[in-house]
């Protein structure tokens, strides 16, 4: 079931199943609701095995990219020089998004499972999960997690009794946005700025520690355990051809019912929006829907019959992203809602790049002029120009975040700028 | 609702030891952070996590919070000391992340998020009526020392909007009518 609501839509067998149900939390029982049934399996596997088993699952990354996460560990040296590291990213930061606390909070063993089966697969001896700094009170149940996974056995040395050695560390971050870029996340475990670096190298050829490094998301690394104990054709019944199985979708802003909701990829966003979270209270109309967490192009209300999986929300001209829809109803005033998302990128932007750090704040001072009634129509100019300078030139997609919003604001809903400007 | 982050009594266990809560209202302003054993403790086990000494940067600054409430210019220096970094480092570092107090606090730090989903639920309300009703001004201690008011970015609560965080702990579905129970609330 999802949280805090439910509906008919949902498949809630899988990774929301015990959403609520504090039972999950304990170790005990976990182990009574079946968990920890498929780790046994893993152990006894291959680890190339496992790879091949989440390849053909076609499971991407759920952080956003949508990297499938088979081939990912398939980058991974098969005979090792030393160590190799999973990094689990928990830096849940992006303005729409909370679904990876749920899984933290309510089920923290089917994470560790997951990140123990990962683990296994690409070799790695150590797993650091990096917690954004925030998170307290869910951190606090995973580390608890943990912890009790130690004194049972499940991570440390000799792991149920096979021989193999694998810890489990908590990492918490503090008060970073771009933390959860991938490179962003391993400079700031390593005790750095959490500064990005330029791909090559590639982290699975130098990541944390100078190491061979896997960085995967909560929800991709929770998704593991089930899709080994039942296969990849299982988790291939939900979810279209090229984006496989299930996604917690989490909805915010004008909702009647919002939430996380665990539904299949390719629901058609409208369902999600009006069905299954009862769109806008008080009968007030949507005027416009940012699918994918704020970094994604924004819909208008007309826009919203489209497949909500990876391929789907890119031909509606948008991104799944983190299946993150923040809704928008009629009386939001747009150029407002692009100047607090503009801020929030300037606040986060870590500075390397000239393009994002000076874009971004431009961006939003322009844009708080224009909202102000201070704006010029060359300011309409100047914000096109700096989505030009801004996309594809930096170490890392932050800049263009801030431009899929921006550009399609401008495009959409030009009336509204227009009105501001002229006023 | 409201979840806390409840300290495990029995002795830390080294995979624990990156993940202490360090935003507390119960703090215990020291001079230095390693000369007792706790401080040694902790810094041992969270040595023992990582292939290289400088990964326990971050965590130790989340302990000279945890135990100050804030990072002073000391702790930056003694927690260089201890990993072998230059203060200048380490301070670039401290001064990356919002959530090191460069400044002591109020015992009671209220984060109140306004970032786009709080934003267009009422948090931009919630979080004057928290400065009106502790009398402060963004990031000031009031006057009995028991609160700091500041903004802050996505707190990833967005469907449970307006999100507030109050030291580890947060408040979700925050309405301006509900400021002063929560205030009342805390001591």
């Amino acid at each position: 079931m999802g949280y805090p609501y439910s509906h008919d839509l949902e498949v809630g067998t899988l990774l929301s199943r015990h959403f609520g149900n504090e039972k999950a939390r304990t170790l005990e029982g976990w182990k009574e609701l079946g968990g920890y049934a498929t780790l046994p399996k893993a152990l006894e596997m291959d680890p190339d095995a496992i790879t091949e088993v989440v390849k053909n699952s076609g499971l991407r990354g759920r952080g956003g990219a949508g990297f499938p996460t088979g081939v990912k560990w398939s980058f991974m040296p098969k005979e090792p020089s030393g160590a190799h590291y999973l990094c689990c990213n928990a830096d849940e930061s992006e303005p729409g998004a909370f679904k990876d606390r749920e899984i933290l909070r309510w089920v923290p063993h089917l994470l560790i499972e997951g990140c123990l089966i990962a683990a296994r697969a690409i070799r790695a001896e150590h797993v650091y999960i990096y917690v954004r700094g925030e998170f307290f009170p869910f951190s606090a149940i995973l580390r608890d997690a943990v912890v009790e996974a130690y004194e049972d056995g499940y991570v440390g040395q000799n792991i149920l009794g096979s021989g193999w050695n694998c810890d489990v560390t908590v990492h918490l971050g503090a008060g970073a946005y771009i933390a959860g870029e991938e490179t962003g996340l391993m400079s700031s475990l390593m005790g750095g700025r959490a500064e990005p670096w330029i791909k090559p190298p590639f982290p699975a050829q130098s990541g944390a520690f100078g190491r061979p490094t896997t960085v995967n998301n909560v929800e991709t690394l929770a998704a593991v355990p089930m899709i080994l104990a039942e296969g990849a054709d299982w988790y291939r019944q939900w979810g279209t051809e090229k984006s496989p199985g299930t996604k917690l979708w989490c909805c915010s802003g004008h909702l009647e019912r919002p939430g996380t909701y665990e539904l299949p990829l390719g629901v058609n966003l409208r369902d999600v929006i009006y069905e299954v979270c009862g769109g806008a209270p008080d009968g007030k109309k949507i005027k416009a829907v940012i699918p994918g967490g704020s970094s994604t192009a924004m819909l208008t209300a007309e826009e919203l019959d489209c497949s909500g999986c990876y391929e789907g929300m890119a031909e509606a001209g948008s991104a799944l992203g983190t299946a993150s829809p923040i809704v928008m109803n009629e009386d939001t005033n747009i150029v407002q809602a692009m100047r607090r998302i503009a801020q929030f990128y300037a606040h986060e932007s870590c500075g390397q790049c000239v393009q994002c750090r000076e874009g971004t704040s431009w961006t939003a001072k322009i844009l708080h002029r224009i909202e102000e009634g201070d704006g010029t129509v060359e300011d309409i100019d100047t914000l096109y120009h700096l989505c030009e300078q801004m996309t594809g030139r930096t170490i890392c997609p932050l800049a263009d975040s801030v431009v899929f919003p921006l550009l399609s604001s401008l495009d959409k809903f030009r009336d509204e700028y227009d009105a501001l400007i002229k006023r | 609702m409201t979840d806390t982050g409840d300290q495990v009594k029995k002795p830390l266990h080294p995979a624990a030891a990156s993940s202490q809560a360090f935003q507390v209202a119960d703090i215990r302003p020291t001079e230095r952070l390693f000369d007792d054993p706790e401080g040694r403790d902790r810094l041992e086990k969270v040595l023992s996590r990582y292939p290289e000494k400088r990964a326990a940067l971050l965590p130790m600054l989340g302990y000279a919070q945890e135990r100050n409430g804030w990072v002073s210019d000391e702790s930056m220096a003694e927690i260089a000391g201890a990993l072998d970094l230059t203060p200048a480092y380490v301070r670039s570092v401290t001064t990356f992340y919002t959530m090191y107090n460069r400044h002591p606090v109020g015992r009671h730090l209220i984060q109140v998020c306004t970032c786009i989903s709080c934003h267009l639920d009422e948090a931009d309300e919630v979080f004057e009526r928290f400065l009106s009703e502790t009398g402060t001004r963004a990031g000031e201690i009031s006057e009995d020392g028991r609160y700091t008011v500041i903004e802050a970015e996505c707190l990833g609560a967005c469907g449970f909007a307006t999100a507030v965080q109050v030291n580890d702990r947060y408040f979700e579905n925050v309405t301006p009518e509900k400021v002063p129970a929560i205030l009342d609330e805390l001591d």
